[in-house]
């Protein structure tokens, strides 16, 4: 029962951290391109190429910004509770007693769906609650939203 | 619950309208608006005619007048075997039925115009419901006083609520404490502050003044709202134990009945601010959850925060503390003075602990607070650490309990406290869940002496206020300021 064994802890699918680069790639190339257009028309092709590779190093900055927050995502189904930890900056661990569960919401946006990952989040009376956990592979998500439900509902306490 | 054969018959003759004089006593919802309507037209009217903004007000008047007219004429009730119906409603058919079995309490209300009309409004409150469920507005004194007692005749003993261990006074402020607390808060200062200013500014460059004047006045007008709400929300403040939770009456135009049921408290909150600190006095608010209204997603079940003393001594806050949690007093520990660093302000009062059954910290530099959360209520157990404590080896550890923010902070401990605190407080609320406790104010006897005499909420519910002399309730009752007597039968 501890937090720092790091054998038990879950984490997301490689296929967020795939998605995220794939994000900061597309918006670098859209932004790097129209701006370094803009520029070069406007100042010459020295100042395109200075804006090109500006924008280069903060796509990588931000890459490497999100890779540290994707490996910081990791959740733990203990017996009672469930343990989600997340952030590099702000570092946080929710412990969420099942029974406090009101319910498990699976979300997919457009893009999650391209590279078939969904979000769950685990919803309680208290709004700081915050356990949520993005990027599970679909059938991963289903598994997690089936046990959450079925243990929440054995162990239900009232407000 | 009470045998069936001394229940006042409850008549049934088909349906009964409200009191005639009710679209006049609904005009005194309006007053506050059409009072500051009037003012600042006839501040306008100095340079424009006077006339057609006063016009304007007539027709106002005129208008809810008319309003409450038709209110009237589509507005009927009636009595139907063990259900109160209430129709109303001229586009939109609004019919309810509320079961008798299942009234929690009935409110008298009266507002300054309906005082003076002699009429009454009755608000009805079923069983596990934070608010109103049903209306009459208005009904005759004479009428609201005998269906309000038939109405709670069916399921409130008087004679339990009366003699058992619950039922004490708990807590009253003092008029004149009100004021001085009133007076000595922030919104006061800067009320007096903006004044000041303006007086002073006036004195030098009236031009100026008038400027400022006119784009203040907004400010000057909320402000005094603010003050005058408090005042006259709070004047009377009184609360008493009831079977199912604390009984508050408060208000000065309108009388406000509500409950805070044990069972529902979330989190107590003791508010000491700055200005109060040399008088000791304090605050304490309640978060309680509700339990009908809850929004579609779920997220954040209503919570209400309620004031459950809105100013009092050390003393009576400690009192009801007592009744309501059972006077937790864990053993507190500041965090390291490293802390400091991190929270130069905040420092001073920073402390926190925990027992068995609660988890209490204490935050805040101008508003020193102190808040008690129950572990049964814990939703979850969360460890922050951010930017800034990491390098200070620090942590903070939330209890968090329903709603937007209500949670106890154990802030900027040290790390590795911080691991065993989440271990220790998760554990706490697992046991604390299984087996919940009654509130102490069910469980364990008060001997109730030492409350001093005066008017308090009847605890039985069926009158509004009853008088406590010398450590027992008497018979004397009252409702909407009139007296009647009814025995208590107990052998307290």
């Amino acid at each position: 029962m501890s937090f720092s064994d790091e054998r038990d802890w879950l984490r997301p699918s490689p296929g967020l951290w795939r998605m995220r680069r794939t994000e900061v790639a597309i918006v670098t190339v859209v932004l790097a391109a129209f701006l370094g257009l803009s520029f070069l028309g406007a100042m010459g092709p020295v100042a395109g190429l200075v804006t090109v590779l500006v924008l280069a190093g903060l796509g990588a900055t931000m890459g490497w910004f999100l890779r540290r927050r994707f490996r910081a995502w990791r959740y733990q189904e203990r017996h009672d509770d469930l343990l989600v930890a997340r952030g590099v900056m702000v570092q946080r661990l929710s412990v969420v007693p099942y029974g406090r569960m009101q319910f498990v919401e699976v979300t997919a946006g457009p893009i999650e769906r391209l590279f078939n990952l969904s979000t769950v989040k685990l919803h309680t009376a208290a709004a700081a609650s915050d356990a949520r956990i993005p990027g599970l592979e679909k059938a991963e998500a289903a598994r997690l939203r089936d046990r959450l439900t079925e243990l929440g509902e054995s162990m239900a306490a009232g407000m | 619950m009470t045998n069936d054969t001394d229940l006042p018959a409850l008549p049934d003759d088909g349906w009964r309208r409200l009191h005639p004089l009710s679209p006049v006593a609904r005009i005194g919802r309006l007053i506050p608006a059409l009072l500051l309507l009037l003012v600042v037209s006839t501040v306008h009217s100095k340079v424009e005619n006077r006339t057609a903004e006063t016009d304007y007000l007539v027709v106002l008047a005129l208008l809810s007048m008319l309003y409450g007219y038709i209110h009237w004429m589509v507005t009927r009730w009636r009595i139907e075997g063990d259900t109160l119906r209430i129709e109303t409603g001229l586009i939109r058919k609004d019919s309810r039925r509320l079961p008798l079995a299942r009234i929690q309490a009935v409110d008298l209300v009266r507002p300054l115009l309906a005082r003076m009309l002699g009429v009454a409004e009755l608000r009805i409150r079923l069983a596990g419901s934070g608010s109103t469920d049903g209306k009459l507005a208005f009904l005759g004194m004479g009428e609201a006083t005998e269906l309000r007692m038939a109405l709670l005749a069916r399921h409130v003993d008087t004679e339990t609520a009366l003699s058992s261990n619950t039922g004490l006074p708990m807590a009253r402020v003092p008029t004149g404490r009100l004021i001085a607390s009133v007076v000595l808060s922030l919104v006061t200062i800067l009320l007096v502050g903006i004044t000041a200013t303006l007086a002073v500014l006036d004195a030098l460059e009236p031009r100026t003044a008038a400027a400022a004047a006119g784009f203040l006045a907004v400010y000057l007008f909320s402000f005094a709202g603010i003050v005058w709400r408090r005042l006259s929300g709070q004047y009377s403040f009184m609360a008493v134990e009831g079977p199912e939770g604390v009984r508050i009456t408060r208000g000065l135009l309108a009388t406000i009945s509500e409950t805070v049921p044990y069972g529902r408290i979330q989190a107590v909150r003791q508010v000491e601010p700055l200005l109060w600190r040399p008088f000791r006095w304090c605050r304490l608010e309640v978060d309680i959850a509700g339990a009908t209204a809850r929004n579609q997603r779920g997220e954040g079940t209503s919570v209400v925060r309620k004031a459950l003393l809105p100013v009092g001594t050390g003393q009576d806050a400690w009192h009801l503390l007592a009744r309501l949690l059972g006077a937790p007093d864990p053993a507190r520990t500041p965090p390291p003075r490293r802390a400091r660093l991190k929270a130069p302000l905040s420092f001073h009062f920073l402390s926190a602990g925990y027992d068995d059954t609660h988890a209490m910290c204490v935050t805040g530099r101008i508003n020193r607070t102190t808040t008690w959360v129950p572990f049964e209520k814990t939703q979850s157990v969360r460890r922050v650490q951010g930017p800034l404590q990491r390098p200070l080896g620090l942590a903070t550890v939330h209890v968090d309990v329903a709603g937007k923010r209500t949670r106890a902070e154990f802030r900027d401990r040290p790390e590795e406290e911080a691991d065993r605190l989440v271990e220790e407080l998760t554990a706490l609320s697992r046991t604390a869940r299984h087996e919940p406790r009654p509130a102490p104010a069910l469980s364990a006897a008060d001997d109730g002496q030492g409350i001093p005499s005066g008017w308090y909420p009847d605890p039985s519910g069926r009158h509004q206020h009853r008088y406590w002399h010398d450590g027992r309730w008497t018979e004397q009752v009252s409702n909407g300021g009139r007296r009647s007597s009814e025995p208590v039968t107990s052998t307290r």
